[in-house]
Formats: structure tokens, sequence, C-alpha cells
């Protein structure tokens, strides 16, 4: 399968430059070769909120649902128990996860469900032109925060390993085959796998010189530490100053999941009549 | 003997609901058909907690003030309910803890302490021992009382049942309660109902978070998830839940979730989503008395005009008010096939007196329900979630589906459920899902959607759970009943036809808007007056057949 074959007839809106076309293309570069290595294309099903990052499931010839703002979460955990065969692969924005929808992202990874969740972190609202973010600095001059914003911003990494998430990683949307193999290795994960992509809004929050500057991969860590992923993850804190910015993969650990340890019972089996005729029984 | 009434009252914390689940299974052993009512408060220990348990010759969905026995473990129970007693009543009490001074009743005190202490039985057993006195002083047989207690409590049964028999052997025979010869009924809630009629038409997946008064349908089917192969989740809050119902519609599976006004208020969201994306959502929505935290275990109809109006923009919904337990087994199975079948949100709107009283359960009266197959897509050429169709149902197709791409979307979308902004696109899709609910009311046209009983030149207008004193107090004063239980798409023709004869029409509802008369004026029945009651407590038959009498009904 040509990853080009996975394009829809959507006509693309995303402003020119915006981040968000090398999520796209990533993740159809890796969705095709996955189908190619026997994971059927079919067998994907992708979740987006609302926001400019939602629309990636239109471009994509692929099973979807546009869910609504902040709930990307809770929709696959229930495709995903309905069906935990189902590859299923939520793409939000930080809005999105982390101030609307932040209860479902805490607790997918508390369950440790296999589900993937690809953060477009651009750490502004893109859609609705231009307010501050949980991920925005501190003093983020938006349209709803004229003299700068005053609260610290979220470390969505840190969150999610304090949460029990079993795969954390970052990538930027400048490196595009970092991102590839990030997508792929959270993909090919069993458990709450979390990709943190800083994704830059150029219309609105245009960070590609800064981070161009600060980002580096990190290479040779110890994946399964809790600690050296925690020291990573902290060395940065989405704030305002200098500090580098690590990519790359922190955090993967084997953990049961909620779709496999949940009561899983043979749906069409039942004899519901007799069934129901025993409830009334044992209730007369 | 007909009509049999008893009180069983205590602090929250000693069983009280039990010792009336347990009075009422003995009633109905004997043969009668029963209702009960439990009222309780929103406290773990302490307060004061009755069940209201009636017997009775005929099918009853009504409680009385007045009552034959009085089963008091507190003296409370004796102080607040004292004057229900008629001439003819017993008490039965715990001689330890109640003093019975100047009660025209005959009386039966059990040293409920002492017999637990010889027993060495836990303080909770105190109910089971009183249940073996009130048994030996209204006449039913040691045996009977063994057979329940056995079948129903079968945790510590030896134990239990020597102090039932102590209970039993301290009290003397007062009056005497005739077996009826025919068998019982299944004895349940209506959430029990709901649950069996949802499970019987197929329902594979049930997720809610706690809330009263629907909480004890969430335990239900938490308990039964195994026989029936059902997958029970209990998510972080509402919102979730609703969502959550919706990513199991859109894989297949047929899933219903349940909740209370306020958790409701969380799901609107997920239930617009659910009118845009066409997805089969069903919600069991028990009302409590409201607004907000309101009166959290007791009863209302005040959210009517809320359910026929939730969530953002204007789609097509199924709303259905069962009035007893048949009908919440039955109905209950209609809402789920047709929310499959057309692609849209049900309701299943009870409350409280439903949700929590005890029936008696007949169903052969209650009638066969058949799971219904949704329009599914068969192979052929390249699959669209939203085709149009004249009814407009479009088939459905689950993932995965080689080839395909099954796409929903909560935006404006075309039938590829692909987002358009297009206006010729926005209107076609706002008449397709127009469409379906117009078929979905072509459909209903085969259902009784309104129950008529009785005749008379006054009929009385009524949903949900007043159906019972409606029919009783029909009867007793010789008006004809009318039941509305399906609300969306509203029956206005049905109704109409139902008014057929009635000169004077008096609308009973437990809210104080009168939601009920409002929707039947928006289609020309005007009532011409109004019974309202909202102080959280249902309907007894003596409340209304007294407010009834006032307006010379």
């Amino acid at each position: 399968m040509n990853p080009k074959d996975l394009e829809s007839y959507a006509r693309n809106t995303w402003c020119p430059g915006c981040g968000n076309f090398s999520i796209l293309n990533a993740m159809r570069t890796v969705l095709a070769q996955l189908h190619e290595e026997g994971c059927p294309i079919e067998n994907f099903v992708l979740v987006s909120g609302i926001g400019c990052h939602a629309k990636i499931v239109d471009y994509l010839k692929v099973n979807s649902f546009y869910s609504i703002h902040g709930r990307t979460l809770p929709v696959a955990m229930g495709i995903k128990l309905a069906n935990p065969d189902l590859k299923v692969i939520c793409f939000s924005g930080d809005g999105d996860s982390l101030a609307e929808g932040l209860d479902h992202l805490i607790f997918a990874a508390k369950r440790n469900i296999d589900i993937t969740l690809i953060l477009h972190d651009n750490r502004v609202y893109g859609l609705t032109a231009g307010q501050f973010t949980p991920t925005s600095p501190q003093g983020f001059k938006g349209k709803s925060t004229p003299l700068g914003s005053k609260e610290l911003p979220m470390n969505p990494p840190e969150l999610m390993l304090a949460s029990g998430a079993t795969f954390i990683a970052r990538g930027y949307t400048h490196g595009i085959e970092t991102l590839q193999k990030l997508f792929r290795e959270a993909i090919l994960h069993k458990g709450f796998s979390f990709v943190d992509v800083l994704q830059v809004c150029v219309s609105f929050f245009n960070l590609y010189e800064s981070y161009n500057r600060r980002v580096f991969e990190v290479k040779g860590n110890d994946t399964s530490s809790f600690e050296e992923a925690q020291k990573i993850i902290r060395s940065w804190s989405y704030d305002n100053s200098e500090a580098a910015i690590p990519l790359g993969k922190f955090y993967q650990v084997d953990a049961p999941t909620f779709d496999q340890v949940f009561p899983g019972y043979e749906i069409k089996a039942v004899d519901r009549d007799a069934q129901i005729k025993k409830v009334l029984e044992d209730l007369t | 003997m007909q009509d049999f009434s008893t009180l069983v009252g205590g602090t929250a914390g000693e069983g009280i609901n039990e010792a009336g689940v347990a009075i009422g299974r003995l009633f109905n052993r004997l043969g009668y058909r029963i209702f009960m009512y439990y009222d309780y408060q929103s406290l773990i220990r302490g307060g004061h907690n009755f069940s209201l348990v009636r017997a009775s010759e005929h099918k009853i969905g009504v409680h009385l003030d007045k009552v034959d026995a009085i089963v008091a473990l507190n003296q409370e129970t004796l102080k607040l309910h004292k004057k229900r007693l008629k001439e003819s009543s017993i008490v039965i009490y715990d001689s330890e803890k109640v003093k019975v001074e100047e009660l025209k009743a005959r009386a039966c005190g059990l040293p409920l302490s002492t017999v637990l202490n010889d027993e060495k039985a836990p303080a909770i057993m105190r109910n089971t021992c009183i249940i073996g006195g009130f048994c030996k002083a209204t006449g039913i047989s040691w045996p009977i009382l063994e057979e329940v207690l056995r079948k129903h409590i079968p945790k510590e049964a030896d134990l239990n049942l020597k102090v039932a028999r102590r209970g039993y052997n301290a009290a003397e025979e007062i009056i005497k309660i005739d077996a009826l010869d025919r068998p019982g009924f299944p004895v349940l809630t209506g959430n029990q109902a709901i649950g069996l009629g949802l499970l019987k038409a197929g329902l594979e997946a049930y997720v809610a978070y706690p809330m009263t008064p629907s909480t004890s349908l969430l335990h239900f089917m938490a308990g039964y998830a195994a026989e029936f192969g059902l997958k029970v989740v209990h998510p972080e809050n509402e919102i979730a839940v609703m969502l959550m119902s919706l990513g199991l519609a859109y894989s297949g599976v047929k899933t219903a979730v349940g909740t209370s006004g306020g958790g409701f208020c969380l799901m609107n969201e997920g239930l617009s989503l659910a009118g845009m994306a066409e997805l089969p959502a069903v919600i069991v929505l028990g009302q409590r008395t409201g607004p907000s935290t309101g009166l959290p275990t007791y009863t209302g109809q005040s959210e009517l005009h809320y359910v026929l109006s939730a969530g953002q923009g204007e789609f097509p919904r199924f709303v259905v008010a069962p009035g007893d337990a048949e009908e919440a087994y039955s109905w209950s199975g209609v809402a789920l096939n047709m929310a499959w079948k057309y692609q849209l949100p049900s309701f299943i709107l009870s409350d409280k007196t439903l949700s929590e009283s005890l029936y008696s359960f007949d169903l052969a009266a209650a009638g066969e329900r058949r799971e219904e197959e949704p329009l599914l897509w068969e192979e052929g050429e390249g699959y669209r979630r939203y085709s149009y169709a004249e009814t407009g149902v479009s088939p459905l197709a689950y993932p995965p589906r080689k080839g395909e791409a099954v796409k929903v979307n909560s935006y404006g979308h075309d039938q590829m459920g692909i987002t358009t902004e297009d206006p010729e696109i926005t209107k076609e899709m706002a008449d397709k899902r127009l469409a379906k609910g117009q078929s979905l009311a072509r459909e209903l046209e085969g259902y009784e959607t309104v129950k008529v009983y009785g005749q008379g030149s006054t009929a009385l207008l009524c949903w949900g759970s007043n159906k019972g004193v409606c029919i009783e107090a029909g009867k007793d004063l010789g008006l004809k009943v009318v039941q509305v239980v399906v609300l969306s798409p509203f029956p206005a023709g049905k109704l109409g036809e139902a008014m057929r004869g009635a000169e004077r029409l008096i609308d009973v509802e437990c809210n104080s808007t009168a939601q009920l008369a409002k929707l039947a004026g928006l289609y020309g029945l005007q009532a011409d007056d109004l019974v309202l009651k909202y102080d959280g407590r249902p309907f007894s038959l003596e409340d209304l057949e007294e407010e009834l009498g006032r307006r010379d009904a």
C-alpha cells in the first residue's frame, strides 16, 4: 500500500506551514507500512476531538470517529472495549485533552488501556484564534489574556508518568523520521501510549525558531526506569527558559491492559430467554 | 381479606428495605399481588426509613396511607406513623426499645435484643426476628416463612431462621391472613424490570456512574454481567459514560446508560453528538426531586420537558415513560430496538417511584419483546455511513470492513461522513434526520403509545409511575384514565382518540408546572384542572382521591 492510497477527497484547510501536515504525513506512512506488515488498515480506528488537529481524520480514508472537544478518549475506550482487536488511535489537541478532557486522559493512563494518543501540542488555541492553553508558557499574551497568562504550564509527559501511562514519548513536527519511529512504536505498544508532539501553529504561536535551537534527541536512556524518565521529562517544563528540549522515547514498560483484564464475555453465546427465566425464578 | 398494608420502620442501616421486601415476598408467596414503596433519606446511618408494603388480590401500583400493621423497630416509627393505624390494625414492636401507650391497635412486643444476644446473632438480624413475630401475629405459617427466608436470605440461613423462629414463638396470632390459592409472581423493582427488558432485547453493554435512583440498575447489571455476557463499565463521570456508550455503539455493541437528572446534565453534549452522528443511544433516566441535588432519594416528574429538548440542535428522539414493572420490561426493549432501527437516542424515563418500588411482575401481561435487527449494510459499492434513503435510515456497518472506511462525525458531514459546511448538504442531512423521526413515528402507530382505562365523562391524564394511582382512583370514582406512554414522537392523534367522549380533563403529575398538560396543550388538548404533587413523595391512593374529591371529580 502506498501512503497516498490513504488520502481522502477532503480538501485540506490547515494553514501553509502548519505542523499538522507532518503528523498527517508521518501517520499515513506508518499506517501504510503496518498494513503491509500484516496489520490490515481496516483494523484501525482513528478518533479525534475538536480543533485544528481533529481535521486529520477527514484527510485519511480510514475508519474514524470525529468526536467532540475533549472527548476523544472516552469514545476510543468504548471502541476498544467493544472490539479489543481494533487498533485505536486518538488525535487530540492540548486544549482538547489537557483542558476540556483532562479527566479522561488521566483515567486512560490509569487504566492502561491499549490506545495510542497523539497530542498535537501547539500550546495555543488555533481554531478559536489564539488563546492560551494548559501548555502555554506563563505570560502568554493571547486574546483572552492580553496582559499575559498568570498560570504556570502543565508538563503533559510528567502528568502521564504519574498517571500510569506505559509509553511516553515526545516528537517535534520538524523531524519526520523521529515522528514516524515514535508513532510506530506507540501504536505497537501494548497499553496506553502517549506521544506529545510539539506541533507548531504558524498563525498564532510560531515556535519553529525556538524549538529548532533547543530540541535534541535522547539516546541510550533506560526507558524502563521511572526515575530516569522523570528526570528527562522534568528537564524542560514548557516554560520560558532556554532549557534544551528532549525528544524521543522516555518511558516504556509492560503492564496488564484494561481491555485485556476487563471481564470479556462471549456476547452472542448466551441463551437470554433461559437466563431471564432464571432471574425471574430467583425473584419469585 | 382483600387488601393488607404493612409499614416497617426503623433507622437507616437496620435493613428496613430488606424487611419490607421480605414481607412483600411472603404475601407474594401467599398468592397476593404486591406493591412496596420505600422511603429513605440520603444517609448511611440514622434517619428514619420505612417500607410500605401493600398486598392485594388485584394488581396494584400504589400504596395506601392507612395500614393494617406496623412493624416498629424503634419508637420513632410508632410516633410518626401512629396516625396511619385503624381500629383493626396491629402493631408488632421491639418491646425493649418501644413503648406502646394509648394505642388503640392490638399490639405484640418482642424482646429483640435479648433474642439476638441469646443466639449470638448480629444486630442486623433484628429485622428477621421481628418478621418471625409478624408472621405469627398475622397467621402466616412457619413453613412459608422458612421457605421465603431460605430462598431469599441464603446468607447465614440457619442463624437467620433460628432468630426468626424465636420471634415467631414469642408472638401470638392476632389475625389470620388467608392464603390465596394461586402462585405468586416474580417480585421486582422497576429498575430490575428495565434491566431485564433491555437484556431481553439484546443489550450487550451497560455503562453508568452511580446516582440515585438509577444506581440499583448498575448493581443489577453488574451482578448479572457474566450470565448475560454483558459488558458493565463504571467510568470516571457521566460525560465519559455517554461518550463511551457512543464508542461502543459505533462498533456495533448495543449499549445503555443510566443516570438521574444531574448526571444527565453532563451527558447532554454526548446526546447531541448521538443525534448528529446518528448513533444509537439508550438513556435510562430516573427522575428525582430537583432542581440540582434536590432530594436525592425522593421522587418527581420534572424532567419531561428537559428530556424532550436536551442537547443543542434539532434531532429526533424516542422517549417512553413506563408506568409499572410490566411496561418497564416491555418498553425498555422497544426503546433499545428503536434506538438501533432509527440510529437515534432513546430515553426510558423513570422516576424514583418506579425505579425503586417493588411490583408483582406478570410476564404474560408484559408481553414478549424480541430483539429487532437494525438495517445492516450488505457488501456492495463503497460504503457510505450517511447514505441517503427515503426513511432517513442509512445501513450500518461496523469496523473492520475490508476495503471500507466507516466514518462518523459530530460536524456537519456528507454521506461519506466527511466534514462539510455546504448549505445544500447541510439541509439534506437535517432533512435526513427529520425523516428518521417521521419513520419512527410511523412505526409507533402500531404500538399502544396511549392507554385508556375505564370510562367516564371526566378523564385523568397521567404519565409514568402515576399510572397505578390514577387507575385505582379512576376505578373508585368512576373516571376514565388516559396514560401517555410515549412522549416523543408525541402521539397526538392517539391521545385525541383516547379523549373522545370525555368532557372534562384533569391532569395528574408529580411536578409543579404540569409539564404533560403543557405538552398536550401544544397539540390542542387543554386540561381543565390540575392535580400536582411536588413534595418529593408519590401520591398515595388517599392523596389523589381527596384531591379529586375537592375538585368534585
